[in-house]
């Protein structure tokens, strides 16, 4: 199939685009990658009059420290992470994401503000920041504003992004030292969206404690009992604790809503298993 | 005279593909790169809903004279294909729905524009009124009474039920000391070649006749179906294949898009393109492997099998498709699932099922696929059943070497090979002792590893009787081949099969080298053209090597004999006297006349001809084998899988074949066509599946949701050969293009069946998805709890 007909924009800054996009504000769309909105306008799920083409503004691949945080742009594409073209700041965590993402092709192009925006429950980094407690930058018309990832995605394919702001870049925390993650996920093929994702990312010293399952439901969830026993000092040996048999139960079955005895809930379980063991074990 | 001298480049070289240059250049020439001035794009109205009746189609008013339906056609005829079996039911296919839609995805109406999207705007605005009927989805309910009915005049909805009795049964039964019971059941699934189906149609006002470039494995026997469907004279068709991204059977049906496409160019005498996309492909083209077993092996306490009881149902779809039907998918599995084995008794009862989905086809493996999963599934349960290893009582109920040539219990005549060797040296290239000194003990990771084996036998190159059997209106049972040696010494090979990735312009020049002793550099191979190739039949059904291979034999050496008499004229020595090869002709004194002098004598100077002889070098000749029951490829395949039992996930760490197809033409291409073929298996066995919802709906339809093997989950594939000549084909060639399809499902299966065996878990259902692996974990983990009072 093919896309309906559509104009295309391409800008060559920031400031162009959001002039853009306030011009269409109820008919344009922004394209960056092109690795999620190509396939769907080819399906015609989504049929916008005006494109809007980011993927040349420079200032959206830009990387660059900021106190405690890294500002990552938001057009910096998955390759770039995996290939370590950009600074390593999480103890490898994003290089381990982002390679993993798809297959290299999409890799190559497909973008992380890409991903957040279109806010996929299955994709990679809504779940992997969320883990790690990313804060997005979003300019519109009066200037910059920060949303946690928290807030950021509000439901399926859904996010807190005005229709005249455009995602330049998302705030990313440096890890300690003494921080560990791990990042599980289950996909039936290499390439395939995932049925499960569990993302751990501890970081005692920023008293950071985070496990989010993704995949699951409209958007990735943080298990907040299961989080809460990472920072009172989770060891692998409780693992096999009855204890935390139970925590992990009740986090699935409430924070999750994952039904019990179902195909779903045993991967989500084992996912989340794996990835507190692997987290522990560094 | 002499057979030629192997020069090196003929039978059994490893010479890499003629085809690879433009290929690998991005040069090849596909429909989809052709542009005809002022052509148009088309796009399919289709069917949103599973089976109902059209009350309207309603045509946007400034879109009237874009939009196309079955009124437009009177003059086209609807699609009959209705096999010479007794039973078969008489069903008409016309090719824009009229009045009743079947399945969803049905082609209702065709809209035209200067650009594909256009064509797809305007379809969009194309109104179908439908009042729906309720969808018959699943095969074994659409045979029950009461079942809603496809078509009303048939009373059920079976295309065809055939009982196959062989032997006595009741003997099995009583001197059995095991009983084996199983279902198995493979999932409906999309052939799925890189390059979907592809039309271009134009009037040539000139020739007078209709041009039509297309991607089609028989390009003369499509002409056949569509001059009879659009009633038109065979001499104004005149299709041309140009490239082809594979076919695996999804090409050689008459299909309605391109019939319709055909119309349409007649109808407006403007170029006409359509190009099929994948989610077209899977919604549309033909299907495959949806098929259901239940089997009940009777086997003495060795696990020898004794008799074999099978019910065998294949989801057919709504339509009977041209030329071979769906009955051809159900007769395969019946006659092939004893396998390759002394079974003495058994008896196979069949439905042939119409359903609303797409039509089943001939994919790549045919049936034999679901039989092989059937049988070896069968096997290695026997073999638990009698406490013994499933290699060992596989090896037992084989065919003995000293047995050969052997007829099978469904009357097939293997030729020959050692079956049982087949299975040691598969063990061997997997290291069979290796995994089984350290499979038990627990892994890190705690995956559970498993060796599964499955062998079967493949039937190629199948000829006259065979196919009369199958009731096909066309009877595919020789091949066609021109040679005709230029003025300079060159070859050109005319052949009415085609290649659409099997490399035959690189196989057929290597016979031409060994038969003619001419470089196969200097071979030029032409097919697909019907107006270039004499009449044949195309490419399916692993034949093209055994019978192009043998007609471009049997032509050349018609015209080495021409050849000789020239040469025996000039030399002044007897034509018995002469060796061909390196592109002469040359006695044993040394003294040579080079192909390109007696081209040009042939052709230029007929002065120099002996007496009687005429001048021009070209001949035309057709072949078939010498038996026309098929040649029997066989092969034994083992899998190696990690099975992680939390997740269900199953790996493949390794992979092997080993392989008789026969003398090799070129081991380079039949290992490619091994590594292919087993590629599709797997993903038959672990990835594939369109599923349908109850009201008929494909749940599958991208490739977002059907899931294909890509490198990542293939490995390294080890490829053995042992090699049987046959007696009754030209260098005793057998065909092998199917086989790697055949055995993955069954291997992988026994694989899992062989890791879970602790837990005692089989899956007997395809694709084996984590979920079902999974699931099949649990039953057996239930079934194995203590029952709590």
């Amino acid at each position: 199939m093919k896309a309906p007909a559509f104009t295309y924009h391409r800008v060559e800054t920031v400031a162009q685009s959001l002039e853009r996009l306030r011009q269409f504000a109820d008919t344009g769309k922004v394209i960056a990658g092109g690795q999620t909105l190509m396939p769907i306008l080819n399906l015609r799920m989504a049929a916008p009059e005006h494109l809007i083409d980011v993927s040349r503004l420079s200032e959206l691949r830009e990387v660059r420290r900021d106190g405690s945080h890294w500002r990552v742009g938001a057009g910096v594409t998955h390759a770039m992470i995996e290939d370590d073209r950009i600074a390593d700041f999480t103890k490898g965590y994003l290089q381990q994401v982002a390679g993993g993402i798809a297959y290299r092709a999409i890799r190559n192009r497909g973008t992380v503000g890409g991903s957040l925006i279109h806010s996929d429950p299955s994709a990679d980094w809504p779940c992997a920041l969320l883990a790690i407690d990313a804060v997005a930058v979003v300019r519109g018309a009066g200037g910059e504003r920060e949303v946690p990832l928290a807030e950021f995605q509000t439901g399926l394919m859904s996010c807190a992004i005005e229709p005249d702001e455009l995602l330049v870049a998302v705030r990313i925390p440096q890890l300690s030292e003494s921080a560990s993650w791990a990042y599980q996920k289950f996909c039936r093929k290499v390439g395939e969206f995932a049925h499960s994702i569990c993302a751990v990312v501890r970081d005692p010293e920023a008293k950071r404690a985070n496990v989010v399952l993704g995949a699951v439901g409209d958007k990735p969830v943080r298990l907040p009992r299961l989080s809460d026993a990472l920072a009172r000092g989770l060891t692998i040996q409780d693992l096999a604790s009855e204890r935390l048999a139970e925590t992990v139960q009740q986090d699935l079955v409430h924070a999750a809503q994952v039904k019990p005895g179902s195909y779903a809930y045993q991967l989500h379980h084992t996912m989340a298993m794996r990835a507190l063991g692997k987290a522990l074990q560094k | 005279m002499s057979e030629a001298k192997i020069t090196g480049r003929g039978v059994g070289a490893a010479l890499q593909r003629k085809e690879d240059k433009r290929h690998l250049h991005g040069r090849g020439r596909f429909v989809a790169d052709m542009q005809m001035p002022g052509q148009l794009e088309v796009a399919f109205v289709r069917s949103a809903h599973a089976h109902g009746i059209i009350r309207a189609i309603e045509i946007p008013p400034e879109h009237i004279g874009r939009v196309f339906t079955a009124q437009d056609f009177p003059e086209v005829k609807p699609i009959v294909a209705v096999p010479k079996i007794d039973g078969f039911k008489y069903s008409e296919h016309p090719a824009l729905a009229t009045d009743r839609v079947r399945f969803a995805g049905e082609p209702i109406a065709m809209a035209i524009a200067e650009t594909r999207g256009k064509a797809e705007d305007i379809a969009d605005s194309v109104f179908v009124d439908v009042e729906e009927l309720p969808a018959v989805v699943d095969m074994l309910e659409a045979v029950k009474p009461g079942s809603p009915l496809i078509r009303e005049e048939w009373g059920d909805n079976v295309f065809v039920r055939r009982d196959n009795d062989y032997g006595d049964l009741e003997a099995a039964k009583r001197n059995a000391a095991v009983t084996v019971t199983r279902e198995y059941r493979m999932n409906r699934q999309s052939p799925l070649p890189l390059e979907g189906r592809a039309i271009l149609a134009y009037w040539d006002d000139r020739l007078e006749e209709l041009v039509l470039y297309t991607g089609s494995q028989s390009p003369h026997q499509t002409r056949v179906g569509m001059a009879q469907v659009l009633g038109m004279p065979e001499g104004q068709l005149h299709l041309i294949v140009p490239d082809m991204g594979g076919g695996f059977g999804a090409k050689r049906v008459l299909y309605p898009e391109e019939l319709m496409v055909a119309a349409l160019a007649m109808k407006l005498k403007r170029p006409v393109r359509w190009i099929e996309d994948k989610r077209e492909h899977i919604l549309t083209a033909i299907h495959a492997r949806e098929h259901h077993h239940k089997v009940t092996a009777y086997a003495d306490a060795q696990g020898k099998i004794l008799g074999l009881d099978v019910d065998l149902y294949v989801d057919a779809g709504a339509y009977s498709h041209w030329p071979n039907g769906p009955s051809m998918e159900t007769g395969m599995a019946s006659r092939n699932l004893p396998g390759p084995y002394t079974i003495p008794h058994y008896r196979c009862r069949t439905w042939t099922v119409a359903t609303n989905k797409s039509a089943i086809g001939a994919y790549r493996g045919v049936a034999r696929p679901a039989a092989c999963f059937s049988i070896e599934r069968t096997i290695d349960e026997v073999a638990y059943a009698v406490g013994r290893d499933p290699m060992q009582v596989r090896i037992e109920n084989m065919v003995p070497a000293d047995a050969m040539p052997y007829r099978s219990v469904t009357r097939l005549l293997f030729d020959g090979g050692d079956y049982a060797e087949s299975v040691r040296r598969a063990a061997a290239l997997v290291e069979l002792d290796r995994i089984r000194a350290t499979q038990r003990e627990p892994r890190e990771d705690g995956r559970l590893i498993g060796v599964g084996f499955a062998s079967f036998t493949e039937q190629t190159a199948h000829g006259c009787g065979e196919w009369v059997s199958r009731g096909t209106p066309v009877i595919p049972g020789y091949e066609s081949a021109t040679a005709r040696m230029m003025s300079d010494g060159s070859l050109q090979l005319m052949v009415g099969c085609v290649s659409h990735g099997q490399g035959l312009e690189t196989t057929l020049s290597q016979i031409a080298c060994e038969t003619l002793g001419i470089d196969p550099m200097r071979v030029s191979v032409r097919h697909g053209d019907t107006q270039v190739s004499p009449f044949g039949m195309g490419t399916f059904a692993s034949r093209s090597m055994v019978m192009s291979g043998g007609a471009v034999a049997r032509a050349c050496r018609l015209l080495k004999d021409k050849m000789a008499a020239i040469a025996a004229h000039l030399l002044h020595c007897e034509p018995q006297q002469l060796s061909f090869h390196d592109d002469a002709v040359h006695l044993a004194d040394g003294r040579r006349v080079a192909f390109e002098e007696i081209g040009r004598i042939a052709h230029l100077r007929q002065e120099m001809l002996p007496a009687g002889v005429d001048p021009m070098l070209e001949v035309t000749t057709t072949y078939e084998p010498g038996i026309d029951t098929g040649l029997f490829t066989y092969a034994t395949q083992a899998a190696v899988v990690a099975v992680d039992p939390l997740t269900g996930h199953v790996e493949l760490v390794d992979y092997a074949v080993v392989e008789d197809c026969g003398t090799v033409i070129n081991p380079l291409i039949v290992d490619g066509q091994i590594i292919g073929g087993v590629a599709q298996g797997i993903g038959t066995a672990l990835y594939e599946e369109i599923p349908y919802s109850p009201e008929g709906q494909p749940l599958a339809t991208t490739l977002a949701d059907y899931l294909l093997p890509s490198a990542s989950e293939i490995p390294a594939i080890k490829i053995a050969h042992m090699c049987t000549p046959t007696p009754h084909t030209e260098f005793g060639m057998k065909g092998m293009g199917e086989g790697g399809a055949i055995a993955p499902p069954a291997a992988i299966a026994n694989a899992i069946r062989d890791a879970l065996r602790a837990i005692d878990a089989e899956v007997n259902e395809t694709p084996m998805t984590p979920q079902r692996v999974r699931a099949a974990i649990e039953l057996a983990q239930a079934q194995r709890a203590p029952k709590t009072p």
